[in-house]
C-alpha cells in the first residue's frame, strides 16, 4: 500500500470516528494555541521594551552626568569645574568614537505659562539643535531653532505635546488639532515664543488604538468627562508621557535668561559681554554622546574619560550613564518570561501527546477487528502500522492547524484582558515550532500504538464476536 | 498438480498443559474449479483447517502447497500477499467495516494490492452488480439485511479475482430463504470455474456440493456418513437441500 492510500485511509477513519478523533485532537489543540499565544504575549512585551528602548535613544546612547568628587579626591573639591563647554569641545576634537554629541543645560523645576495656566514640564532645558536627533525628536509642526537662533540667544522654544495639552488643551478634548506655534508663553516669568512642537510619542499600540478611535464617529458624551489617570494610559507609557513633557530652547538662551549653571571658579563671564564660551565655562547639566557603535563601548568610555580626565585636571567629577542595565534588566525579563512560557507550552503539548497515545491505545481495543478484517483481506503488519501512525499523524497535524486557528482567538482575548499594554505578536517562527512539535508529537504518540495494533493475530481478531 | 495439496499437516494448542489438536495429520487435494465442502461437527477442527488454508494460520506440523506456493515457509509479508491475491474470504458474521460503506468495504482489497482508484472502483462496482447490489453502493453495513451484507462480502471475497474463495458458515447467520440464495450465489460462481470451499456444519447446505470432504476430531473422515451420501442422492433432482 502506497503512502497516499494510507493516508485516505487514515482520513476516512479520522473522519468516520468523529468524536474520538476530536477528542485526540483537543490536547494538541490546546497545546499549540498555548505556546503561539505565550509566545505571542512575550512577543509583545519585547517589542514593547525595546520601542520603549528607542525612545529614550537605544544603547548607543550614553549621558555624561556630573558627579561628586570621589572620597579620595575631596581636597581639591574647589577645583572641581564639573562637565563644561570646554570638554565638549575637547570631546569634538578627540573623541573619534563619537559619532554625536549633545550638551544640555537644564532649568529643574521650571515653571511654563500661559493665558493662566501653568504646567511643569519634565524637562526645561537648552540644547544644541543637534538634541533633536540625539533624543530621537521629531517635529511636526514649525521648526527646529538653529544655530543662527543659539547665537542670538534668541527667547524661543520648542515644546511637546504634553505642555501644549496643559497649558492650551488637547486636541481629543477640544476635536481638533491644536498648534500653538507662535504663541507666546512663560518659562519662569520670562517669555518666549513656540517655534516649533514635536510629533506626539506614543507606543505603536496607542497610535492604533487612537486612531481607531478617531475613524469612528464621535459619540455624544453623557456626564462630564474625566481624565484616566495618566494621559496616555498606563504605566508602559510613562516613557513617552516623559518624552512629550519637554521643552527645549538654544542653549545660549538657556544661559542668558537663567544662568542655570554656575560658573567655574575661574570663570570671566562676568567681565565678557560677548556670547562666547571661552568667556566663562556654563555648566552643562549633562552631556549626551551617541557612540559609533555599541560593539566597543568599554573601549570608546575608556577614551571618553581619558580626554574629561585630562580637562578635569585629574579629577573625576563626572559619570557615564548607560542604557546597558535597563536592557540587560529588559533582557533577562524576556529570557525568563520566554522560558515559563515555554514550559507550560511544551507541558501542555506533552498532555496533549500523552492524550492522542491513550485515546489510540483505547481505541486498538475497539479495532482488533478492524485490523484483523484488513489484515483477512491482505493487509500486511507494516500496512496496519502504517496506518495507524499516519491516523496519529493526521489528528496531530490536524489539531495543530486548528491549535494555531485557536490560537488567534486566543491571543485575542488574552489581548483584551492582558494588563499590559503590549499587543501580543504572533509570530511565524512559533507558529512553525509550534506546528512541528505537534507533528513531532504526533509521530512519537503514534509509534506505540501503531506497533501494539500491527502485532494483532487476525485470527484473534476474527474471533472477537 | 493440484491447486491445494495438504499434506499430513496438524495443528495443536497448549491449553493450560493440555494439548488439543484441532487438526490431526490431515492430507488431503483440491482441485482448481472444485466446489467442496467440509463438513463435521461444531468443534471438529473445520475453522481451523480454513483458516490454515486460507494463510491466515500456519500448521504446527505438516505441508501446504497453493497454487505451487509453499506456505508453510512463507513470511508474514508473502502470506498477507497470498490472502490478497489468491483468496477470498467469506465468513459467518460477514465481516464488514461499519464506518466504510459497500463500496468501500468491496474496495478493501484492492487498497492492498494497489490498484489505482479508478480500478478499483470499476472493479468493485463489477463485483457488485455480480451479487446485484450495484444500487447500495453508498450504502453502510448496517442499512442492509444479513443476506446483502453477506452478498457484500461475497463481492468483497472476488473483487481480486483470487484462486479459491474459503466461506466459513456463510449461512450460519442467515435464514434459510436467504442462506438459499447465498447458496445459489455460490453455485452460479462455481459454474463459473470458480474454486469454492464451503465450511459447514448442516449437512443440507454441503449437500449442494458435488465432493464433501467430513472432518472429525482433527482428522479426515475416510468413510462418509451415510446420511451424508443420502442427501447426495437428493442434489441431483436439482437445486434445493431438504
Ligand atoms: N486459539 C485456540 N486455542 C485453543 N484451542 C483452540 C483455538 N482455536 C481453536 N481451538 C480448539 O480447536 C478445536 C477446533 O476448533 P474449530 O476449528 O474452531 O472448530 P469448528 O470450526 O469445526 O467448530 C476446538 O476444540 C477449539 O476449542
Ligand atoms: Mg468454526
Amino acid at each position: 500500500m502506497d503512502l497516499w492510500s494510507a493516508i485516505s485511509v487514515g482520513l476516512k477513519e479520522i473522519w468516520a470516528n468523529k468524536f474520538r478523533s476530536l477528542l485526540t485532537m483537543l490536547g494538541i489543540i490546546l497545546g499549540v494555541a498555548s505556546l503561539v499565544s505565550m509566545s505571542a504575549l512575550v512577543a509583545g512585551m519585547e517589542k514593547g521594551a525595546r520601542e520603549a528602548l528607542i525612545a529614550i535613544g537605544g544603547l548607543k546612547k550614553v549621558r555624561l552626568e556630573p558627579q561628586d568628587v570621589p572620597v579620595d579626591q575631596r581636597h581639591l573639591k574647589d577645583q572641581a569645574v564639573g562637565i563644561t563647554m570646554k570638554d565638549v569641545e575637547a570631546l569634538q576634537h578627540n573623541a573619534h568614537s563619537i559619532e554625536i554629541l549633545s550638551p544640555e543645560m537644564r532649568q529643574y523645576g521650571a515653571v511654563v505659562g500661559a493665558k493662566g495656566k501653568t504646567f511643569s514640564p519634565f524637562i526645561v532645558a537648552g540644547v544644541w539643535p543637534v538634541a533633536l536627533e540625539m533624543g530621537e525628536h521629531e517635529i511636526e509642526h514649525g521648526r527646529m531653532f538653529n544655530e543662527m537662533d543659539d547665537d542670538m540667544a534668541r527667547s524661543v522654544c520648542v515644546i511637546g505635546t504634553e505642555t501644549r495639552n496643559e497649558l492650551f488643551g488637547s486636541p481629543e478634548e477640544a476635536g481638533r488639532e491644536i498648534i500653538p506655534i507662535g504663541e507666546i508663553i512663560t518659562i519662569n516669568n520670562q517669555a518666549f515664543t513656540i517655534i516649533g512642537m514635536f510629533k506626539h510619542y506614543e507606543s505603536e499600540q496607542d497610535r492604533k488604538k487612537r486612531e481607531l478611535e478617531n475613524s469612528k464617529p464621535k459619540e455624544a458624551r453623557s456626564g462630564p468627562t474625566r481624565s484616566k489617570g495618566w494621559r496616555g494610559g498606563g504605566q508602559g507609557n510613562f516613557v513617552f508621557w516623559l518624552k512629550n513633557a519637554t521643552v527645549f530652547m538654544p542653549m545660549n538662551t538657556m544661559w542668558i535668561k537663567f544662568r542655570s549653571g554656575s560658573t567655574s571658579s575661574s570663570s570671566s563671564w562676568g567681565r565678557s559681554s560677548s556670547i562666547t564660551y571661552d568667556a566663562g565655562d556654563p555648566r552643562l547639566s549633562t552631556l549626551e554622546v551617541r557612540l559609533k557603535d555599541v560593539e566597543n563601548m568599554d573601549a570608546a568610555l575608556q577614551q571618553i574619560r581619558n580626554i574629561l580626565m585630562i580637562t578635569h585636571k585629574g579629577i573625576e567629577d563626572f559619570a557615564f550613564r548607560t542604557q546597558e542595565e535597563w536592557s540587560e534588566n529588559i533582557n533577562a525579563f524576556i529570557k525568563n518570561a520566554r522560558l515559563s512560557g515555554g514550559i507550560i507550552a511544551a507541558i501542555s503539548l506533552l498532555v496533549g501527546g500523552i492524550g492522542i497515545m491513550n485515546i489510540m491505545l483505547a481505541s486498538i481495543s475497539e479495532r482488533v477487528r478492524e485490523v484483523g478484517i484488513r489484515k483477512s483481506v491482505g493487509a500486511t503488519t507494516l500496512d496496519i502500522f502504517v496506518q495507524i501512525l499516519v491516523e496519529s499523524v493526521v489528528l496531530a497535524v490536524l489539531g495543530g492547524l486548528v491549535g494555531l486557528e485557536v490560537s488567534f482567538l486566543l491571543v485575542k482575548v488574552l489581548a483584551s484582558i492582558s494588563p499590559t499594554d503590549n499587543a501580543p505578536i504572533i509570530t511565524m517562527g512559533a507558529m512553525a515550532l509550534a506546528f512541528g512539535s505537534s507533528v513531532g508529537i504526533g509521530v512519537l504518540a503514534g509509534l506505540f500504538p501503531a506497533f501494539k495494533a500491527s502485532r494483532l493475530s487476525p485470527l484473534v481478531a476474527l474471533r472477537y464476536d | 498438480m493440484a491447486l491445494v495439496e495438504v499434506r499430513n499437516i496438524s495443528k495443536i494448542y497448549h491449553l493450560g498443559g493440555e494439548e488439543i489438536r484441532a487438526l490431526d495429520d490431515v492430507s488431503l487435494d483440491i482441485g482448481s474449479g472444485e466446489f467442496i465442502s467440509i463438513i463435521g461437527p461444531s468443534g471438529s477442527g473445520k475453522s481451523t483447517l480454513m483458516h490454515i488454508l486460507g494463510c491466515l494460520d500456519t500448521p504446527t506440523k505438516g505441508t501446504i502447497t497453493l497454487d505451487g506456493t509453499m506456505i508453510q515457509d512463507a513470511s508474514q509479508r508473502q502470506l498477507a500477499g497470498i490472502r490478497n491475491k489468491k483468496i477470498g474470504f467469506v465468513f459467518q458474521f460477514f465481516n464488514l467495516l461499519p464506518k466504510l460503506n459497500v463500496l468501500q468495504n468491496v474496495e478493501l482489497p484492492m487498497i492492498y494490492g494497489g490498484q489505482s482508484s479508478r480500478e478499483r472502483k470499476e472493479r468493485a462496482m463489477e463485483a457488485l452488480k455480480m451479487v446485484e447490489l450495484e444500487n447500495r453502493s453508498k450504502h453502510r453495513p448496517s442499512q442492509l439485511s444479513g443476506g446483502q451484507q453477506q452478498r457484500v462480502a461475497i463481492a468483497r471475497s472476488l473483487v481480486n479475482d483470487p484462486r479459491i474463495i474459503l466461506a466459513d458458515e456463510p449461512t450460519g447467520n442467515l435464514d434459510s430463504h436467504t442462506g438459499e440464495n447465498i447458496l445459489k450465489l455460490f453455485r452460479n460462481l462455481s459454474e463459473e470455474g470458480r474454486t469454492i470451499i464451503l465450511v459447514t456444519h448442516d449437512p443440507e447446505i454441503a449437500a449442494v456440493t458435488p465432493r464433501k470432504i467430513e472432518i472429525r476430531d482433527g482428522k479426515v473422515a475416510t468413510k462418509l456418513d451415510a446420511k451424508l451420501a443420502g442427501l447426495d442422492r437428493s442434489i441431483s433432482n436439482g437445486m434445493g437441500g431438504h
